[in-house]
C-alpha cells in the first residue's frame, strides 16, 4: 500500500470513531437498553483515546511526508445531473488536516477524554447520566466534524451538532424550569448564528458552485503540487462577496462564542451539570466562533474593514465581560465571564492579523479554563476548611476599581450591559407582541366563521417560554 | 409472468376498502383493529411492491380491472408516485398501530380505511377528472367525523367547498381553453394547501376533528400532488410566480405563528402550514435542482411531520388535549416519546443527519439560483421552525416532574413506531443519495415550462 494512503485511513478513522460512538450509545438508548455506567465510561475513554492517537498519528505522517494539506474522503456524497443550462448539483462531505485543525482536534479529543473520565465519577447514580453521555457523544462528533471541515457545509454540520447538545445540556436537570428557560435562549442564539452560517454556506454554493473551503482560502493543490495551506491561503472571491459570506460568518460566530450583542447566553448556559459547563462554555464550544474566523482567515486578510468590524467585536467583547466579571457573585458565572474575556481577546488577536498567536492562545486557555471549571465544584469545600484551618474568615477582595468609578459601573456589569435587556426590548418583545396579535386575530377570525365564541387569550404569566 | 406483473396498484388501493367491509363484521373492537392493522399492512407491502417494480424496470401491469373496462390504467405508479404510495400507506399503518386500546373504540375504523383508500387511489392517479373526483371525496371523511362529533363544521365546509369548486372550474376550463382556468387551478391548490389567507382550515380542522383524521388528512400534503400534476404542466410564469409569493409569505407567517401557540395541536398545524409551503416554494421555482428539492423535501417532511404528529397522539391518549402555556413535564414517563419527538421535530427542520438535511440545502440552493430573496426567506423559516419545535419539546417534556396514579409508559408498539420512523429518517440522513436522485429522475419526468430567467424575478 502507498504509504500516502495511511494518512487518509487514520484520517477516516478520527471522523468515524465519534460517529460510531453516537450510534452505540444512542441506538442502544432508542432500543431502550442503555449501556451501563461501567460500559459507557469504557466506549468514551476508548474513542477519545483513539481519536487522539489517530490525529497524532496523522500529524506524524505529514510530517514525514513533508507536506502541510492532508484531504479525506473528498467523495460526493450527493450529486445531482445537470439539467443545461442549469450546473449539476454537488454535496461533498470532506475533511481536511492541516496546521489550524490538527491542534483544534487533538485539544478537542484531549478535553473530551479527560473531562469524559472526570463526568463518569462526578454524574455517577445520576438519573440522568446515559442521557449525558448521549449528548457527550453528539457534541464529541459535532466538534470533531466542525474542526475538520473541509467544505463549508461540513462545517455546518458539526456546528449544529454542537448547538443542539450544547442547548441540551443546558437544559440538562429539565425538572427545573430555570435550566429549561435558559436552554431555550441559548438555543434561540444558536439558530441565529445557524441561520447565518446556513445562508453563508448557500451563498458560497451558488457563487462558487460548491462548498469546499478551497475557493473561500485557496487551499487547493495543482498538478499534485500544494499552492497555500493555512494560514497562507488567498481568497479566491470578489470583494462584495467577501463582504456578504464574511459578514454572515462574523454573525455566525458571534452567536457561536457569546460576543457582542449576544453575551447574554454564556452565564445563562452555566444551569448545565459542571462537566458540560467546563467543555462547552469553558473549553470547546465557545471557541468554535473563533475558530471559524480563524479558518476563513484569508477573507479578513482580503478585507481590511472586515478584519477591523471583527477587532472591535473582539475588544467590545473583552472589555463588556471584564467588567461583567468583576461583579458575579457565584463562581461558574465569574469562570463563565473570565472565559469570555479570553475569548474577546483571542477574536480582537485574529483581527490584528495574526494567526499563531491566538490559535495559541485558544489551546493554553481552554485547558486552563477546563481546569478551572472542573475545580470549581469542590474549591468552595476546600476554602471552607482553610477557614477551619486559620480560624478566621480568608480575607475577601473588594469590589476593585468599579467601585471607584461608581455605582452605573457595578449595575452596568451586574446587568452584563443591558444586551439582553436590549435584545428583548427591540427585537424579541415587539416579534412576539406582532405574531401573538395575529394568532389572537386567527383565532377570532375562525371563531367568528364557525358562530362560536372566541376562545380567551391565554393569560401572560401563563407563557413561561 | 412473476411477481411484478401483478396489479400491486390497484390491491394496494382496493385492500383497504375490502377491508372497510370486513370490519363492520368484526364481533369486537380488537377483531376490527386486527383487521384494520392486517389490511393496511397488506397495503402497505402492496406499495412497496408497485415501487421496486417500477424502479426494477418492470413493464407496468396490464391486467388491472380498469384496462378491462376502461381500456386504460386508472391508477398507476411512476416516478413521482413511487415512494408516495408506500409512504402514506406507511403512516396509514403506524396511526392504527399506535392507537391505545382505550382509545379504540372511539376510532372509526371504517373511515379509516376508507380514508385510506381515497388516498391512495388519489396518489395513484394522472387523469385530470379522476383526480379532481378523488380529491373531493377525500375531503368528505374529515366533515362526517366534525358532524359526528359535534364540532364546528363552517370553517372547513367553507374552505373544501371553495378548493373542490376552484378544482373543478378550473379542470372544466381548462378543457373550455379559458383564460382563467389556470389561476382557478392555483387558487383550489393554495386552498387545499392551506396558504394564508386560506388557511384557516387547518389549525380548526386539527382543533376540532380526532388527531389521527386531520394527520392523515393533511401530511401527504395532497395540494402539492394536486398542483403538480394540474396546475405545473399548463401554468404560465404568473401563475407559478402567484404560487411562489403566497407560499413565500405563508411559509414564514406559519413558522412565526407555531413559535407562540399556546396549544400542542395548533403548533403542529402551523408547522405542517410552513412545511407544505415550502414545498410549494420549490415548484414555484420549476428549476430541476429546486424541484428535486421540494420533492425530497415533501417525503422528508411528510415522514417526519407524521411521525411527530403521531408522538403527540400517543401523548394525546395518555394526557388529553396538551397545552404549551406551561410544562408538562413527561420526559421521566415516556423518554421514548420524548427522544422521538426530538427527532421527528428536528428532521421535519431539516437538522443535519436527518432524511431532510440535504433536501432543504438542495431546495435552498435551487431558489437562491433564481431568486435570492426566496432562499433568505427559507433560512428563516427553518431557524424559526427549529426553536418552535424545541420550545415545544421543552414545554412538553421538561420543566417540572410530571406525577401520575399510574405509570403510564410507552408501548410496544409505540416503540416500534418511533424506532421504525427514527430509522428512516436517520438512514435516509446518512446516505440522502438515494433519495435526492429517485426524486431527481422524478423531476425529469415531469412536464413542466422553462423557468424565467432570473432577471425578470
Amino acid at each position: 500500500m502507498d504509504p500516502l494512503d495511511y494518512p487518509s485511513l487514520l484520517g477516516g478513522a478520527v471522523v468515524v470513531a465519534p460517529l460510531l460512538l453516537v450510534a452505540l450509545l444512542g441506538v442502544a438508548s432508542l432500543v431502550g437498553r442503555p449501556l451501563s455506567e461501567t460500559a459507557s465510561a469504557r466506549a468514551v475513554a476508548a474513542v477519545t483515546l483513539f481519536g487522539l492517537l489517530a490525529t497524532l498519528a496523522v500529524f506524524a505522517f505529514m510530517v514525514a511526508a513533508d507536506t502541510r494539506h492532508v484531504v479525506v474522503g473528498s467523495a460526493e456524497w450527493v450529486h445531482l445531473e445537470s439539467d443545461p443550462p442549469e450546473p449539476p448539483y454537488h454535496f461533498a462531505i470532506k475533511f481536511v488536516f492541516d496546521k489550524l485543525s490538527i491542534p483544534f482536534v487533538a485539544l478537542t479529543f484531549a478535553l473530551l477524554g479527560t473531562v469524559g473520565a472526570f463526568a463518569g465519577r462526578y454524574m455517577h447514580r445520576e438519573p440522568g447520566y446515559n442521557r449525558f453521555f448521549v449528548l457527550y457523544s453528539v457534541f464529541l462528533a459535532g466538534m470533531v466534524t466542525a474542526a475538520l471541515a473541509g467544505t463549508i457545509e461540513t462545517l455546518f454540520l458539526g456546528w449544529e451538532l454542537v448547538g443542539l447538545s450544547s442547548a441540551l445540556l443546558v437544559g440538562f436537570f429539565h425538572e427545573r424550569p430555570a435550566p429549561v428557560r435558559n436552554a431555550l435562549r441559548v438555543w434561540v442564539v444558536y439558530r441565529v448564528s445557524d441561520a447565518a452560517l446556513l445562508l453563508a454556506a448557500v451563498f458560497l454554493h451558488h457563487m462558487s458552485g460548491a462548498g469546499d473551503f478551497d475557493k473561500l482560502t485557496g487551499y487547493r493543490e495543482a498538478a499534485g503540487q500544494e499552492v497555500a495551506a493555512w494560514p497562507d491561503g488567498v481568497c479566491q472571491l470578489e470583494p462584495i462577496q467577501v463582504w456578504v459570506v464574511g459578514g454572515l460568518l462574523l454573525l455566525a460566530a458571534a452567536g457561536k462564542s457569546a460576543l457582542v450583542p449576544f453575551s447574554g447566553w454564556l452565564p445563562r448556559a452555566m444551569e448545565g451539570p459542571t462537566p458540560s459547563s467546563a467543555l462547552f462554555y469553558g473549553a470547546l464550544s465557545v471557541h468554535l466562533g473563533a475558530f471559524l474566523l480563524l479558518r476563513m482567515d484569508p477573507l479578513l486578510d482580503a478585507s481590511p474593514e472586515l478584519s477591523n468590524a471583527v477587532l472591535v467585536l473582539g475588544l467590545a467583547t473583552a472589555a463588556l465581560a471584564a467588567l461583567a466579571a468583576r461583579v458575579q457573585t457565584d463562581i461558574k458565572s465569574v469562570l463563565s465571564f473570565a472565559s469570555l474575556t479570553q475569548v474577546g481577546l483571542i477574536v480582537a488577536e485574529i483581527g490584528l492579523g495574526w494567526r499563531y498567536v491566538p490559535l495559541v492562545h485558544l489551546i493554553g486557555h481552554a485547558c486552563l479554563r477546563t481546569l478551572q471549571f472542573v475545580r470549581a465544584p469542590s474549591i468552595l469545600r476546600d476554602h471552607h476548611a482553610l477557614e477551619n484551618a486559620v480560624g478566621d474568615r480568608l480575607p475577601r477582595p473588594s469590589g476593585g476599581w468599579l467601585g471607584a468609578v461608581g455605582g452605573w459601573a457595578y449595575r452596568y456589569g451586574l446587568e452584563r450591559g443591558y444586551l439582553d435587556a436590549a435584545l428583548d426590548r427591540f427585537l424579541v418583545r415587539p416579534f412576539l407582541v406582532a405574531i401573538r396579535t395575529l394568532d389572537a386575530w386567527e383565532r377570532r377570525a375562525a371563531a367568528a366563521l364557525n358562530g362560536v365564541a372566541a376562545p380567551p387569550t391565554p393569560p401572560k404569566e401563563d407563557r413561561p417560554a | 409472468m412473476n411477481v411484478f406483473d401483478l396489479p400491486w396498484v390497484e390491491i394496494a388501493v382496493a385492500a383497504p376498502l375490502l377491508g372497510a367491509a370486513a370490519v363492520r363484521f368484526a364481533r369486537t373492537t380488537e377483531a376490527a383493529g386486527r383487521i384494520a392493522t392486517l389490511v393496511t399492512a397488506v397495503s402497505l407491502v402492496a406499495g412497496v411492491l408497485a415501487w421496486v417494480a417500477l424502479l426494477a424496470g418492470e413493464a407496468p401491469p396490464r391486467v388491472g380491472l380498469f384496462v378491462e373496462l376502461l381500456g386504460r390504467e386508472l391508477f398507476l405508479v411512476d416516478r413521482l408516485s413511487g415512494p408516495l404510495l408506500p409512504l402514506v400507506a406507511l403512516l396509514h399503518l403506524l396511526t392504527i398501530v399506535t392507537t391505545a386500546r382505550v382509545k379504540m373504540n372511539r376510532m372509526s375504523f371504517t373511515g379509516h380505511l376508507v380514508g385510506e383508500s381515497i388516498r391512495l387511489a388519489t396518489f395513484a392517479c394522472v387523469e385530470p377528472w379522476p383526480l379532481v373526483a378523488l380529491l373531493a371525496v377525500s375531503t368528505v371523511p374529515p366533515y362526517l367525523e366534525l358532524v359526528g362529533r359535534k364540532k364546528p363544521t363552517r370553517v372547513y365546509v367553507l374552505h373544501m367547498a371553495l378548493f373542490v369548486g376552484l378544482l373543478v372550474g378550473g379542470v372544466a376550463g381548462l378543457s373550455a381553453g379559458v383564460w382563467w382556468a389556470p389561476a382557478a387551478l392555483m387558487a383550489a391548490v393554495l386552498v387545499r394547501s392551506g396558504t394564508v389567507p386560506a388557511h384557516l382550515w387547518v389549525a380548526d380542522l386539527f382543533e376540532h376533528a380526532t388527531f389521527g383524521t386531520a394527520l392523515l388528512f393533511a401530511t401527504p400534503i395532497a395540494g402539492v400532488y394536486a398542483a403538480i400534476r394540474l396546475v405545473l404542466p399548463v401554468a404560465p410564469e404568473w401563475v407559478l410566480q402567484s404560487i411562489g409569493i403566497a407560499s413565500q409569505v405563508t411559509a414564514v407567517y406559519a413558522a412565526g405563528l407555531a413559535v407562540v401557540q399556546t396549544d400542542a395541536r395548533r403548533f403542529f398545524a402551523y408547522l405542517f402550514l410552513s412545511h407544505a409551503s415550502l414545498v410549494l416554494i420549490g415548484l414555484e421555482l420549476h428549476t430541476a435542482t429546486s424541484l428535486s428539492g421540494a420533492l425530497g423535501l415533501w417525503v422528508s417532511a411528510a415522514l417526519s411531520l407524521g411521525g411527530l404528529g403521531l408522538v403527540l397522539r400517543a401523548l394525546e391518549a395518555r394526557h388529553g388535549r396538551l397545552t404549551l402555556t406551561r410544562f408538562h413535564g413527561l420526559y421521566d414517563q415516556t423518554p421514548e416519546l420524548a427522544v422521538g419527538f426530538l427527532l421527528m421535530g428536528l428532521g421535519c427542520v431539516g437538522f443535519p443527519g436527518t432524511l431532510g438535511f440535504v433536501a432543504v440545502e438542495v431546495l435552498v440552493d435551487g431558489a437562491l439560483n433564481v431568486n435570492l430573496s426566496v432562499g433568505i426567506a427559507m433560512v428563516v423559516v427553518a431557524a424559526l421552525n427549529g426553536i418552535a419545535v424545541v420550545r415545544a419539546y421543552l414545554l412538553l417534556f421538561t420543566g417540572t416532574r410530571h406525577r401520575s396514579a399510574i405509570p403510564l409508559p410507552v408501548t410496544a408498539r409505540e416503540r416500534v413506531a418511533v424506532l421504525v420512523l427514527s430509522a428512516l429518517l436517520l438512514v435516509g440522513g446518512l446516505a440522502p443519495q438515494y433519495l435526492l436522485a429517485d426524486r431527481r429522475a422524478a423531476v425529469k419526468s415531469l412536464a413542466y415550462p422553462p423557468p424565467a430567467p432570473a432577471e425578470n424575478r
